[in-house]
């Protein structure tokens, strides 16, 4: 019998059998999961398409090994929409042209929502980029890719700060 | 990718004795080891991973001032540790200059600490490299080297050690903790890593088995945290590594400065400390002669590899930059291009 691992993935709770180690969490979504909006673009750390959520973090799930995360609670760009109603992220990424292509755009978004996330970025313009410097963009849709996260980041960090308040 | 054995050890002891047969390798958040896997430049046999080990990821203040660094902290983590900010920004800013926001959420301290040379032909299966290799020769040495060391090298090698945390730590005087078959003991940061020399391929004093529990910083190192600055050049605005980078930390007091620590990334294999420029600034005025008098003796001894040159002027710059950068204070938040000296910062000696 092959080692399990156990992974929440978009909220569903999963146990798979890990019959080689060498899987890592962008494999095993694509390839056994079927999971196909992570995009494997680099697959070394350089781009960020891969990007997903785990335990709330934006990593790089081409560098994370799938046993070494048994556990886990993940989020990838299957798991953001309700529904058929969009995630306010993606239609922003829609509404400010923030892709040509679209290859990069899962692991922008989830890397976005990360940034939102972390807190860290204020409603800065230059705090963004550098934020989101993590994934690239071939396209260079880059100017509407910082102004759907901005306007993305103070309308949610708006929503959060109410509900605490 | 060669296959592997994967073993998670309860404890830190277990670990070491599943470390310590040939061809182990221990693994955190992967980030640089998978990395190297895929590229076929490691082959461990066995993974033993660590990310479960209990107590190696927090953050403790010490009784006498200093602070202990679990090796499992996230780069991200310690950075945004508000306590851990305000007390050692230049290690904070070094921190968030590396990598990508999605790099920083997973790598770990020890692994920051531990990883390898960016050098291409070290990456580069089809090229030699005395590091991979010992004997076979090294490709850089007469191939696309101007981004290599200009400190510290020798033929055998002249790749350089690419963290940005280890070049404050380093100039900070931060300790590393190291458990291993003989027990528990402690090495300098500054003696951690070995120059070249005949034996590229030895890169550290940790014998096989011996793990990174922690980082500490001693007593007294946040007492630089008034003027402390981290300056990188990169060849992007952000997410690259460090062509130069430079690490400055003053104590001040009336006009004078009471003490000096000055390191250096990305011009050797280790994060060089530049011990004689620190004796030149101390008692000094921190003026622009005085910072451009101890760059030179901190650079006394460079010496191009190869067609890099230049970085020996850039790091001369650089530190002058970074020690007037420092002199003018630490900023009240961390710039938001962190550690680039394209970031505009009143009192800054742009044209240095």
């Amino acid at each position: 019998m092959h080692p399990c691992i156990s992974l929440t993935i978009n909220g569903v709770q999963r146990v798979i059998e890990l019959a080689d180690p060498r899987v890592t969490l962008l494999d095993l979504l694509r390839e056994r999961l079927h999971l196909t909006g992570t995009k494997k673009g680099c697959d070394r750390g350089q781009c960020g398409a891969c990007t997903i959520l785990v335990d709330g973090r934006r990593i790089n799930s081409c560098l994370a090994l799938a046993v070494s995360h048994d556990g886990a609670d993940i989020t990838t760009i299957e798991g953001i929409a309700r529904g058929e109603e969009l995630h306010p992220l993606q239609a922003a990424f829609i509404a400010h042209d923030g892709f040509q292509c679209g290859f990069c755009t899962p692991g922008q978004i989830m890397s976005a929502l990360g940034l939102i996330n972390e807190g860290q970025a204020g409603g800065d313009a230059e705090r963004i980029r550098e934020g989101m410097s993590g994934n690239l963009c071939r396209c260079g849709a880059y100017a509407g890719i910082t102004e759907a996260v901005l306007e993305q980041h103070n309308k949610l960090t708006e929503a959060k700060e109410k509900r605490v308040a | 990718m060669k296959s592997f054995e994967y073993v998670r050890p309860a404890s830190v002891a277990e670990a070491i004795i599943a470390a310590s047969q040939p061809g182990a390798a221990y693994l955190a958040a992967g980030t640089n080891l998978l990395d190297l896997m895929k590229a076929g430049v490691c082959r461990p046999h066995r993974l033993v991973d660590v990310t479960r080990l209990p107590g190696l990821d927090r953050i403790e203040p010490l009784a006498d001032g200093g602070v202990r660094i679990g090796a499992l902290v996230r780069n991200a983590d310690l950075a945004h540790d508000t306590a851990f900010a305000r007390a050692y920004p230049a290690v904070a800013e070094a921190l968030l200059s590396g990598a990508s926001a999605q790099l920083r959420n997973a790598a770990t301290v020890g692994g920051n600490v531990l990883q390898r040379t960016r050098c291409a032909y070290f990456y580069d299966v089809a090229s030699p490299c005395n590091k991979r290799e010992p004997g076979i020769g090294c490709g850089a040495r007469h191939g696309e080297n101007r981004l290599h060391a200009v400190l510290g090298w020798s033929d055998a090698c002249i790749a350089t050690h690419p963290s940005d945390f280890c070049v404050p730590l380093v100039a900070l005087d931060a300790v590393v903790e190291i458990e291993g078959a003989g027990g528990r003991r402690e090495v300098r940061l500054e003696d951690l890593h070995l120059l070249p020399g005949a034996a590229p391929a030895v890169e550290t004093v940790l014998a096989p088995g011996d793990l990174l529990t922690a980082v500490r910083l001693p007593a007294g190192a946040n007492s630089l945290s008034r003027h402390a600055r981290y300056l990188k050049v990169r060849e992007r605005t952000s997410y690259a590594f460090a062509v130069v980078s430079a690490a400055a930390c003053l104590s001040i007091d009336r006009g004078r400065m009471v003490e000096a620590r000055l390191a250096l990334g990305g011009v050797a294999a280790k994060p060089w400390r530049a011990r004689d420029a620190e004796a030149m600034l101390a008692g000094g005025a921190p003026n622009s002669a005085n910072f451009r008098r101890a760059a030179d003796a901190a650079l006394a001894d460079a010496k191009a590899s190869g067609d890099n040159e230049f970085k020996i002027e850039l790091a001369r710059r650089i530190m002058v930059r970074a020690l007037a950068l420092a002199a003018a204070g630490t900023p009240e938040r961390i710039p938001a291009l962190p550690a680039s000296p394209f970031a505009t910062q009143p009192g800054a000696l742009l044209d240095a």
